[in-house]
């Protein structure tokens, strides 16, 4: 994707990862740049936590090439989904775990410091000493979000911050990402919330084991694009200034359904 | 009172007592990263498994400590490697090659002897008959042990929560795991001969399941499990000698009380804390 100013973070060049020999990545060429706040979309099994994951360093490529700027750091944040709300750790423990360069068991003054800034920035401040599955979604995902945020990144990656969340977590989630990224932050998530997530999104690319489109949410939520991505016929209408996309299957019935509504709704009455 | 201290005067109990507090605070601390994997079993399996070490050791003349060691060390990496590949589940794969080599531990014994040693000892424990070797060599586990818990307790707790993203966050959690497994069957050896193979695994779970019951907090847990595993141990060898029954069951039995005590004051909210930790990973 066009690099929209700013520093270079991670590129990736002409990438291709297998799992076995099944290629999940194809050909992906991606550069992700200071301040970027990028979507990546597609249909389960697109390859988007691959991508993650091979943006993190975690899985080599098979072809092509991984460039991160040296020093950078890169903090993930998994699906809450994943997570075993069931471990006995409580929020301040849970977020120092992923804090390296310290040997000792307990935080020093400056971690404890740190803690306590970070999770008060994220409205979490007074719960501290809770088990991590006392929260409500909303602050759950605010304590993955402060883990990694201590490893102090430059670059963070979130694999479907919103999945399972409700309506109110996800606006609360979203605006707490546009404040981490208006303060330079760039980050990078996989959403499978068209509508919800990456059209409010100042970046997106279309991922279908290898990039379809990337660019703005305007550019690249077209009907077009989105049949390539998703291999289903979607219409993509305007509201508010933003795109909304709409699955065919259900458009084409809008006709029908309307009329045959009202005749349920006679039959009814009748 | 002089009647309860009566037993302190002969050397060889205060010998077993300090074995059993020291073994029963290690098992405790271990037992807890064993318990939060999944792999409550593997105490169990591992200690049959390291059976098959001993019987080959004497078989081949080697020393002890080390051939059971490092049979054990490789069953348990066996395991872990079957595991992580996911070719078939934990709990499987522990009772194949944990069975194989307590078998094969059997088999050895009974067609060539045990080179001296009493395989019943390793089977039930024999910890008034501790030698000073069996001593230091618990001693020095249980430090190798608080060591390593003590300086990767980030790294170790990250990747026992969340082993995918310790790994993708630079976490080496290959080597982690195998250091872990290491500390594991050294724990499992050292203590194999005070508490007897069957018995380990009990030594593993309970304390770390009492700790969890009380607690919501994982530094909480580890401290809470290792003091009742030295308590269990320490409380269990004294009843041994009042009661006059073997030191093992009594160690074991003096634990399961005080799970069933702490099962019943938490109610509800312990169990729903321990609720999740019988599954197999």
């Amino acid at each position: 994707m066009t690099v929209t100013g700013g520093a270079e973070l991670v590129r990736l060049e002409r990438v291709t990862c297998r799992y076995g020999s099944e290629p999940v990545l194809i050909n992906v060429d991606l550069t992700v740049s200071t301040g970027e706040f990028v979507g990546v979309v597609g249909p389960s099994g697109s390859g988007k936590t691959t991508l993650l994951r091979t943006i993190m360093g975690a899985l080599p490529p098979l072809v092509g090439r991984v460039a991160r700027r040296s020093g950078v750091s890169v903090a993930y944040v998994p699906q809450t989904e994943t997570v075993n709300w069931n471990f006995p750790v409580t929020v301040g423990e849970c977020v120092l775990m992923a804090r390296g360069g310290r040997r000792l068991p307990w935080p020093s003054r400056e971690e404890k410091a740190d803690v306590s800034r970070t999770l008060e920035r994220l409205g979490i401040g007074n719960l501290e000493k809770r088990h991590i599955r006392q929260l409500s979604g909303g602050q759950q995902q605010r304590v993955f979000i402060a883990r990694a945020l201590l490893q102090r990144p430059q670059l963070l990656l979130m694999d479907e911050p919103t999945a399972g969340v409700d309506v109110k977590t996800r606006h609360e989630v979203l605006h707490l990402l546009h404040d981490l990224n208006a303060d330079g932050l760039a980050i990078v998530l996989t959403t499978h919330d068209l509508n919800g997530v990456a059209a409010h999104l100042p970046q997106l690319v279309c991922l279908n084991r290898e990039v379809i489109a990337a660019g703005k949410p305007g550019e690249v939520l077209t009907p077009a694009v989105l049949e390539q991505t998703y291999g289903a016929p979607m219409d993509v209408l305007e509201h508010a200034g933003m795109p909304l996309v709409v699955d065919r299957y259900e458009s084409s019935n809008v006709v029908d359904v309307t009329p045959r509504l009202r005749r349920g709704g006679q039959a009814a009455n009748s | 009172m002089s009647e309860l201290l009566r037993p302190f005067e002969f050397e060889f109990f205060v010998n077993g007592v300090i074995v059993a507090t020291l073994a029963g605070a290690l098992c405790g601390l271990i037992g807890v990263y064993v318990v939060l994997k999944g792999m409550s079993y593997i105490g169990h399996g591992l200690s049959h498994a390291i059976f098959g070490g001993f019987a080959a050791s004497a078989l081949l003349g080697v020393n002890f400590f080390l051939g059971a060691g490092a049979w054990g060390f490789a069953a348990a990496m066996m395991i872990n490697g079957v595991t992580r590949r996911r070719a078939i589940g934990s709990d499987a794969a522990i009772g194949v090659i944990t069975t194989a080599s307590f078998a094969i531990g059997v088999a050895l014994i009974k067609r060539y002897g045990s080179g001296g040693k009493n395989p019943d000892s390793l089977l039930f424990g024999q910890i008034l008959g501790v030698s000073d070797a069996d001593v230091w060599l618990l001693a020095a586990v249980a430090l190798a042990a608080a060591l390593v818990v003590f300086f990767l307790y980030r790294p170790l707790l990250f990747s026992t929560f969340d082993p995918e993203v310790a790994d993708v966050s630079g976490v080496a959690t290959g080597r982690v795991d195998a250091l872990l497994t290491l500390v594991l069957a050294a724990s499992i050896l050292a203590t194999m001969t005070v508490l007897g193979v069957t018995l380990v695994a009990a030594t593993l779970v309970i304390p770390a399941v009492v700790a969890r019951m009380l607690t919501d907090s994982f530094g909480r847990m580890l401290s809470l499990a290792t003091v009742t595993g030295a308590l269990c141990g320490f409380v269990g060898m004294n009843l041994s000698y009042h009661l006059d029954i073997p030191s093992g069951p009594m160690i074991v039995l003096t634990g399961s009380a005080l799970f069933a005590l702490v099962f019943v004051a938490t109610g509800r909210r312990g169990l729903r804390r321990a609720g999740h930790l019988a599954h197999l990973g």
